[in-house]
């Protein structure tokens, strides 16, 4: 009996070790590390600290604050605009007069299964001065856009590219949740004579808030860690327009060597999240 | 007439999502510039097999496609394992600390993956794996999401059937593969289609644990490709719709559990 006890005892952390060994090596270790390094810098190939000198020099770098600024224009429009289109589609899908159901499914999902490099390639060659957008463009009389080098494209290029990638995959995580809504809470407003947008805004998003903040937030921190779109797609350019924190991380680590710097970024961009991520729940969560 | 509106509106739709993949198999199928020419064509070219081998000089398509199937797959075993037993005892086990140690796990997932990726490639090159298949496939075997999502579809097994099989004598292990594993099947499959795809695609981490060209894995070769000064694209499309195919049939032919099985109790 006494056996039984302690076997039990021991049992679920036999089972929990394998995880629990390798998450601390390469993941507990490494956030750790990377905390310290922020602190250090390399003098002659040694790590030495420097305290707060890393986080001094981040908020006079013009470059950071350009990375900064670009990865919040591109959180602010694109974050939003996608989430609704989701919304809209989910709703759309979840008709119960639709037939071929599965079919569009996963037509809409299908972008978010490709790699992020694939997809970004094919995005960037139909985005090209000759590229097919601008030769429909000029067929339908518009005229070419300079989609990959001009400042103001270059960002809008980038929202197409993640938008058309990402709403699928948050469409079927609202699908899931509309589910859940009870068809009473429908026909009681289709009783009181309120309209289909009425319901949609009245019904359907306080319902789904708590997706919508799980989506939100996820969102967020994919976005605050961009880096294989712009890498693939525009290179960061013109002139680091499309420069996000991830591949200013990412260009100051390996292609400068200069970790410490580097793990500053990334301590910054941890930073950021909590931030954001306390945000919405602040904001959407509390009546809950 | 609502409906036929709502049918053009998703038809329109479903394009927009389809056409990419459709315009990479049409670079794919044609000579470099006819992506650019002035008479657009929408038709498949005759240039595949010669974009593809073209490609295969360029990166080796074997070595390459070997490298991230066997990645990929020798990471979503071991991967799958490890989390499913985790996921296992979070859900029905009491212990010391659980709690603490699953809340460290689900707050993990809001630490950017760059956070980790410098002190990694100092371990990497400490150990001497650069350039390995170990460094592509260890780091991110214990996947807190994988854990989530196993725990959350565990929570659901009976107590009751757990409790009788210990009673009739059945060992732990036992118990684990012979009577909770094979009714976690549909999860399995989703939990599994989930990791597959995420190593299969994943690009930071090759990009910085692996530098020799036999070691690419099929993002990283692409993107080498794309990078170059005089870019033939023929064949980066050949080897886009190359790297896009695989990862699509093994969408498409477990998709039923990918949506059902991990959306659904991603959402509870």
């Amino acid at each position: 009996m006494k056996k039984h006890v302690w076997k039990k005892k021991i049992v679920p952390y036999i089972f929990i070790a394998p995880s629990v060994i390798l998450f601390s090596i390469f993941m507990l270790y490494p956030i750790g590390y990377s905390l310290i390094m922020s602190f250090q810098t390399s003098v002659g190939g040694e790590m030495t600290f420097n305290g707060l000198e890393n986080y001094k020099r981040l908020f006079n770098d013009a470059i950071f604050l350009k990375a900064l600024k670009n990865t919040f224009i591109i959180l602010v429009v694109q974050v939003p605009i996608m989430l609704f289109l989701a919304l809209i589609l989910a709703v759309l899908l979840h008709s119960s007069l639709l037939k071929w159901k599965a079919m569009f499914r996963v037509s809409f999902f299908l972008p978010a299964v490709t790699s992020l490099v694939a997809y970004s390639i094919i995005f960037s060659i139909m985005l090209m001065n000759d590229g097919l957008m601008n030769q429909l463009l000029e067929w339908i009389g518009i005229g070419k856009i300079p989609w990959l080098s001009h400042p103001f494209w270059a960002k809008v290029s980038l929202i197409l590219a993640m938008t058309w990638r990402w709403v699928g995959y948050n469409m079927v995580i609202y699908l899931a949740a509309l589910q859940n809504i009870s068809e009473d809470l429908y026909e009681a407003a289709s009783i009181d004579g309120a309209s289909k947008v009425r319901q949609f805004f009245s019904i359907t998003i306080p319902q789904l808030k708590p997706v919508i903040l799980f989506t939100a937030i996820l969102s967020t921190i994919g976005t605050l860690q961009l880096f294989d779109e712009p890498y693939t797609l525009t290179k960061g350019g013109p002139s680091d327009e499309t420069l996000t924190i991830g591949m200013y991380l990412y260009q100051t680590g390996f292609r400068y060597f200069d970790f410490g710097y580097a793990s500053t970024i990334a301590y910054v961009i941890v930073v950021l999240i909590a931030i954001l991520s306390f945000i919405q729940f602040k904001v959407s969560g509390d009546e809950r | 007439m609502k409906k036929i509106s709502l049918y053009v509106t998703l038809t329109i739709g479903a394009l927009i999502s389809l056409f990419p993949f459709y315009w990479a198999f049409i670079g794919a199928t044609n000579e470099s510039g006819k992506l650019f020419s002035k008479q657009l064509s929408f038709v498949p070219g005759t240039k595949l097999i010669e974009n593809v081998t073209n490609l295969n000089e360029s990166i080796g398509i074997g070595r390459v496609l070997f490298n991230s199937l066997f990645v990929s797959l020798t990471y979503t075993i071991f991967s799958l394992l490890i989390c499913t037993m985790a996921a296992y005892a979070f859900a029905k086990f009491e212990f010391k600390g659980r709690d603490t140690i699953f809340a460290i796990f689900l707050l993990s997932m809001m630490i950017p993956y760059h956070a980790t990726v410098i002190p990694l490639f100092k371990m990497m090159a400490a150990f001497g794996w650069l350039n390995t298949y170990k460094a592509l496939i260890l780091p991110n075997l214990a996947y807190p999401f994988a854990i989530f999502l196993m725990r959350q579809n565990m929570l659901a097994f009976p107590n009751a059937l757990i409790e009788a099989a210990r009673i009739d004598g059945a060992g732990e292990w036992r118990i684990f593969f012979r009577i909770v594993l094979p009714s976690m099947k549909p999860a399995l499959a989703a939990t599994a289609i989930f990791l597959f795809m995420y190593q299969w695609n994943s690009f930071l981490w090759p990009l910085i644990a692996v530098s020799s060209t036999d070691m690419y894995t099929f993002p990283v070769a692409l993107s080498s490709l794309f990078g170059l000064s005089r870019i033939d694209y023929g064949q980066v499309m050949a080897g886009v719709t190359l790297a896009t195919v695989p990862i699509i049939v093994f969408f498409l032919s477990l998709q039923r559990h990918f949506i059902s099985g991990m959306l659904g109790s991603a959402v509870k």
